[in-house]
């Protein structure tokens, strides 16, 4: 009887209170296991790439006596031999030297463009940044066969200038795209003034515009280095000598060998060439976003 | 008198060099800042459009030039099962796999719009799929996708014991099909979740607001608010997202090259299979021309079929 009576009162007392529960375990199931979910998803190739770096070849394929999700011997030896025994280093180099130089071309390419449509406005500017935007629709598997007829006629195949030269075909599109956005966002009034005090249009661009889109060149560089350190499929293509091959292509061609896969071999490769976009990435986190966002959103 | 004299000569010498005046003349200027980028575009990108198509026409070997051949090379992929396989495949892979980033993606979106602690960490950490190059993270698949040593078959077989046998992911078509699309919309998730959320952030709370008041419950809120503000953002990463998943190569060429039994070519590993590997460049050309046509249809239905509204963006409809 007393539990009959006192049940109904303790409901109602308790009623806020188990709201209060059910609205953070909602939250909890709603929002955080999903959330968990995905970046244990999302993180676990890259944990299992380090993971496999990092263990001796005996534990690598011996799932009974060692537990496969962590090493109880790690070694050097994979990153060893791919430092040593192969041409990694080089390979390292070129992809590097590619991804500066195609980055510095496209950069200087579509600053120079993205000033030219969105301040020196002529008649067709809008045209003319539409059809630079089209560009970057136009994918490159599209491209590569007659790209490579291309190359070849030019005299640059196997040469990694054929790459530098190649990637602002895809690069410049954005880069321009995102630099007019930047552009567009500077007062127009502060070059007026410049130009009212005897300026010259060039003056203006190095003292003006430029210093005030840092910003926005510093996104359009990083995505265009990250991209080209990236690309695959031009260089694949256009590339045949192991020493000129960059990262992505040099780990696929030239380290997947016979029939049995040296997993540790690839995976400490992968690792390495993935750490130095992962680092640029990690110092240039926010650039990133708002280049991503930004370029969309135009 | 000395005023009339002295200022001729003033402006003389405040006149800058005839070179300075030649960059400050306007069209001159316009020209040469367009230089660079549209030179690059049309040596590299315009010409070898045109190029290729050209190409197509003709039996080009690398090596030799060819000649023109009419619609030859056409006649004969329509006669290839494997072309016709390609196209099955890449327009199965780009619907399964845009459906999956974008159901998933959007997910994750609407999840980081949340207010809760490290945020921007999480937000960082689940852009890394997309930075990292492709073909790097295929590989790291292709050995979670190891016949013997795969680390999945290890979970659902010696600790949750709910499969005797090891899932065999590359070694027929229908399960390699689906593991590629798997691999494809985890590299394409984090593209359109921060895409999305960047969207999402940009919806005016007091829509929210209004709507509550009104009684809507969270369901109705995102289907009558969230999702039509959302649509011309969607459009423009969908139509992206298709273009790219259509044309993809490096995934497919990193963790399967077309295999097993040519069961998961899509038309760009096919034409570099046929092009670049086997010299038939004219083919090969063949084949990426074909893609064109799915192109511009996967971006005209995208585009115009999630068409961008103006009161979307806050100015009054026509």
């Amino acid at each position: 009887m007393t539990d009959a009576v006192a049940q109904p009162t303790k409901v109602a007392s308790a009623a806020p209170d188990t709201m209060a529960w059910d609205s953070r375990a909602r939250r909890m199931m709603m929002i955080y296991l999903p959330l968990a979910c995905f970046v244990i998803i999302l993180l676990f190739p890259f944990y299992w790439m380090t993971v496999t770096a990092f263990k001796p070849n005996a534990e690598l394929l011996n799932y009974k006596e060692h537990n496969p999700f962590w090493i109880s011997s790690p070694t050097l030896a994979h990153i060893q031999h791919l430092l040593f025994n192969t041409a990694y280093p080089r390979w390292l180099k070129t992809t590097m030297l590619v991804a500066i130089g195609s980055t510095f071309l496209s950069l200087l390419a579509s600053t120079l463009a993205a000033y030219a449509i969105e301040r020196l406005r002529f008649r067709g500017s809008p045209y003319v940044g539409l059809s630079i935007y089209l560009a970057y629709l136009v994918p490159p598997s599209i491209l590569f066969i007659p790209l490579a007829t291309v190359v070849v006629q030019f005299g640059l195949f196997d040469s990694p200038l054929a790459l530098i030269l190649v990637y602002p075909t895809f690069l410049v599109p954005f880069c321009t795209w995102l630099l007019i956005g930047y552009f567009k966002s500077i007062p127009y009034e502060l070059e007026e003034c410049a130009l009212v005090d005897g300026a010259t249009r060039l003056q203006i661009l190095r003292r003006i515009t430029l210093p005030l889109a840092v910003p926005g060149l510093i996104s359009a560089g990083i995505f265009s280095f990250t991209l080209s350190w990236n690309e695959f499929i031009y260089a694949l293509a256009f590339i045949q000598s192991s020493a000129n091959k960059t990262v992505p292509v040099a780990i696929l061609t030239e380290l997947v060998s016979g029939d049995v896969y040296q997993w540790g071999a690839l995976m400490a490769g992968s690792l390495l060439g993935s750490l130095p976009v992962a680092i640029f990435y990690s110092l240039f986190v926010d650039y990133y976003v708002s280049s991503l966002t930004g370029a969309v959103k135009e | 008198m000395s005023v009339t004299t002295l200022s001729p000569r003033g402006i003389a010498l405040r006149q800058p060099g005839w070179l300075a005046r030649l960059f400050d003349y306007k069209p001159f200027l316009i020209v040469m800042c367009l230089a660079p980028a549209i030179g690059l575009l049309a040596v590299f990108l315009t010409y070898p459009l045109g190029l290729g198509v050209w190409l197509a026409f003709t039996d080009t070997t690398i090596g030799r030039r060819g000649i023109y051949v009419g619609l030859e090379n056409f006649q004969y992929l329509l006669s290839d099962p494997l072309w016709w396989g390609a196209v099955f495949y890449s327009v199965f892979y780009t619907a399964v796999a845009t459906f999956g980033k974008f159901a998933l993606g959007f997910w994750l979106a609407l999840l980081l719009n949340n207010h809760f602690p490290l945020k921007s960490l999480l937000r960082a950490i689940v852009l890394l799929p997309w930075i990292v190059p492709t073909v790097l993270s295929a590989l790291a698949f292709w050995w979670i996708y190891d016949p013997q040593f795969s680390i999945i078959s290890y979970l659902l077989v010696d600790v949750l014991h709910w499969r005797s046998t090891n899932i065999d992911f590359l070694g027929s078509a229908w399960p390699a099909r689906f593991s590629l699309i798997a691999a494809n919309v985890w590299r394409g998730i984090p593209f359109v979740a921060i895409s999305l959320l960047a969207g999402l952030q940009t919806i005016s709370p007091s829509l929210y607001e209004a709507a509550m008041l009104d009684g809507a419950s969270s369901w109705q809120r995102f289907r009558y608010i969230t999702f039509p503000m959302m649509m011309p953002i969607l459009a423009i990463v969908m139509t992206f997202s298709i273009i790219f998943t259509f044309t993809d190569f490096q995934l497919v060429y990193a963790i399967t090259r077309g295999g097993p039994v040519n069961s998961t070519h899509l038309l760009a590993t096919l034409a570099f299979q046929r092009g670049i590997a086997g010299g038939e460049l004219g083919e090969g050309a063949a084949i990426a021309v074909s893609m064109v046509p799915f192109l511009v249809f996967a971006t005209l239905f995208s585009y115009f079929g999630l068409a961008r509204r103006k009161w979307q963006q806050g100015e009054s409809d026509d």
